[in-house]
């Protein structure tokens, strides 16, 4: 008889804690389930309405159809802020890889002062892009910057950097390269995370450096470097403080980002509607990239052993 | 050929001197990148206590004869900057605070309690943070006007006290480290699931929080294009829009436009070197489990 009573206030305690454990997580979930239906989920449907609509914060919206994509693609400077955006991103991120996996490779060769130089590299992701971008401003300015004095030491009289529209976007993209320290840290925490018995493995088997790094580092690296290149590739394509702080999308148009011509149509000429299909446009090249890159994933990226789920 | 002398001496000038050419070596190549990531740090030392003569002569001069840290006082004073720093300050801080209290408690659920629905609700947390903020702007910026926000502190701080993805995201994964033992044995005893979260997790997860209010308080402290966004009156603007105010004043001097960006710098980087364990820390543990 105690047996039973004990089986059934088992029973029912396990009920109960059953209960109150899902009370708790949707409890302890409210706020964030209240903030994403506001200020995630509802926007993202309504941006998506809006971008059907002639819309302004003043005059009554018009249902326009595709109205306002069909304009973008007839919009040429819509068109150049597209190819720029991906030349930005596809010249950025992959230079910005290989510079951070270099110094990496160098720092995890448990060089002396490592703290230091770890330090040094990766000092500037710290400051703002508004700071950044100041201080380069400056660095690139064509008459007293560091750049061009720099090479007029060695005969060579420098390009008008952000004033000339051929070097503008190029000299966004140099700038770009200072703040590759938090992408550095990833990658030597990746890299001092490969088992060094594979090494010894390897060096065993009369594997030279070369191969070392193509058949060790590089499998054991390639999740990092997924990871990496996938969040730089989506905030590469919203690159917007760089070109409206330094020279506003000049010259020439030639540094306006996408992200810079949807602030532009939004709030200096608040066409809400148009501005919204340019952020829909905007997402489906990220959401179609990334898709594309896990979808490719498969054939580069190594993983050992299988992922935990807890 | 082969004796025990012979092998001795080889390996030990191995062991001694290989690893010393090898340093050499080494930093043969870190040192030019190391300072070609310093330059630009000791140019701007080196121009914000220039005079104006000084700026425009080339050869540059990188140790100005006299430093005018007096540049420092002037600009500060022209620019409103104490302002701007009470602004970042407050508005950073409260990120914190509203991310705190909101995370802790997603990421406990996420992490501890099994409930229908648990891994899709997750997923699309992972999913919001892939989500680029344009697409979601524009009706956040009409709903917030509705409001009556437009041009107060309010939607830079308000939907933060509702949860950051990236956050959860960090600190479900500290609490995933800690051993669940601790809480079933708590839950033997009778403690309730939220007492566990306060009384057992939360004491031990001290780092894990300080990563997530360094992060978001530097984040906060960088943040551009909300503030450009939402905020009109310039004794509203954190630092980083008074930088960008100042470059827009009538010819404003390059030393003095310096002197305000090393000033705007100075909480960040401090920050850092304060807390550089806990920084890389953060970065690591987000980075690496995916």
């Amino acid at each position: 008889m105690a047996a039973r009573s004990s089986l059934a206030d088992f029973v029912k305690r396990r009920f109960t804690q059953r209960t109150e454990d899902i009370l708790t997580a949707y409890l302890c979930l409210l706020p964030w389930i209240i903030g994403f239906l506001a200020f995630t989920l509802g926007p993202l449907v309504f941006s998506l309405v809006l971008s059907f609509f002639q819309a302004d914060l003043f005059t009554r919206n018009i249902f326009v159809g595709f109205g306002n994509y069909i304009d973008l693609v007839q919009d040429p400077l819509f068109l150049k802020s597209l190819r720029i955006t991906a030349v930005y991103a596809f010249v950025s991120v992959p230079l910005g890889a290989a510079t951070a996996l270099a110094v990496a490779l160098l720092l995890n060769q448990k060089v002396v002062g490592l703290g230091v130089w770890r330090t040094v590299y990766y000092l500037p992701s710290v400051i703002s892009g508004v700071a950044v971008a100041v201080l380069w401003m400056q660095i690139f300015n064509p008459r007293m910057g560091l750049i061009n004095n720099a090479l007029k030491v060695v005969g060579i009289e420098g390009p008008s950097w952000i004033f000339d529209s051929t070097w503008a976007l190029p000299s966004l993209i140099i700038m770009s390269l200072w703040a590759v320290g938090a992408n550095m840290l990833l990658y030597l925490a990746g890299l001092q995370g490969i088992p060094t018995h594979l090494y010894e493995a390897a060096k065993i088997d009369g594997a030279n450096v070369g191969r070392r790094f193509w058949h060790v580092t590089i499998p054991m690296l390639s999740p990092t470097i997924f990871f990496n290149v996938v969040i730089s590739l989506i905030a590469a394509f919203q690159f917007f403080t760089q070109s409206f702080i330094m020279t506003n999308g000049g010259p020439n148009n030639s540094t306006l980002s996408m992200v810079l011509f949807l602030y532009r149509k939004a709030f200096q000429q608040t066409r809400f509607g148009y501005a919204s299909a340019v952020a829909w446009v905007l997402f489906a090249i990220i959401i179609c990239f990334t898709l594309l890159f896990i979808r490719s994933s498969s054939l580069w990226v190594y993983y050992a052993g299988e992922e935990r789920d807890e | 050929m082969n004796s025990v002398l012979d092998i001795a001496f080889t390996s030990n000038i191995k062991r001694v001197w290989h690893p010393v050419f090898r340093q050499f070596g080494l930093l043969a190549l870190v040192l030019p990148g190391a300072s070609l990531f310093l330059i630009p740090w000791l140019w701007m030392l080196s121009t914000a206590g220039k005079d104006t003569a000084l700026i425009w002569k080339t050869p540059p001069v990188w140790i100005p004869p006299v430093y005018h840290w007096d540049n420092f006082i002037k600009a500060w004073l022209q620019g409103d900057f104490a302002v701007y720093y009470l602004n970042t300050f407050y508005i950073s801080g409260m990120n914190v605070i509203g991310i705190l209290i909101s995370s802790v408690l997603a990421a406990y659920a996420f992490a501890r309690i099994r409930f229908p629905g648990r891994d899709i609700l997750f997923i699309v947390v992972l999913s919001t943070m892939m989500l680029p903020r344009q697409v979601t702007l524009i009706p956040l910026y009409m709903i917030f006007s509705e409001l009556g926000w437009i041009n107060t502190f309010k939607p830079l701080i308000v939907p933060l006290f509702f949860g950051d993805a990236f956050s959860i995201f960090l600190l479900r994964q500290f609490f995933l480290t800690i051993s669940r033992e601790l809480d079933d044995a708590a839950l033997i005893d009778g403690c309730r699931r939220l007492g566990v979260l306060f009384r057992i997790l939360l004491p031990l997860t001290k780092p894990a929080l300080a990563v997530v209010a360094i992060f978001n308080f530097t984040w906060a402290w960088n943040e551009f294009f909300t503030p450009l966004i939402y905020l009109d009156s310039p004794k509203l603007f954190p630092i980083t829009l008074g930088l960008h105010r100042f470059i827009g004043r009538a010819q404003i001097d390059i030393q003095f436009l310096m002197a305000m960006t090393i000033v705007s710098t100075l909480i960040p980087i401090g920050i850092f070197f304060l807390t550089q364990r806990y920084f890389i820390q953060g970065i690591v543990i987000t980075g690496i489990k995916g």
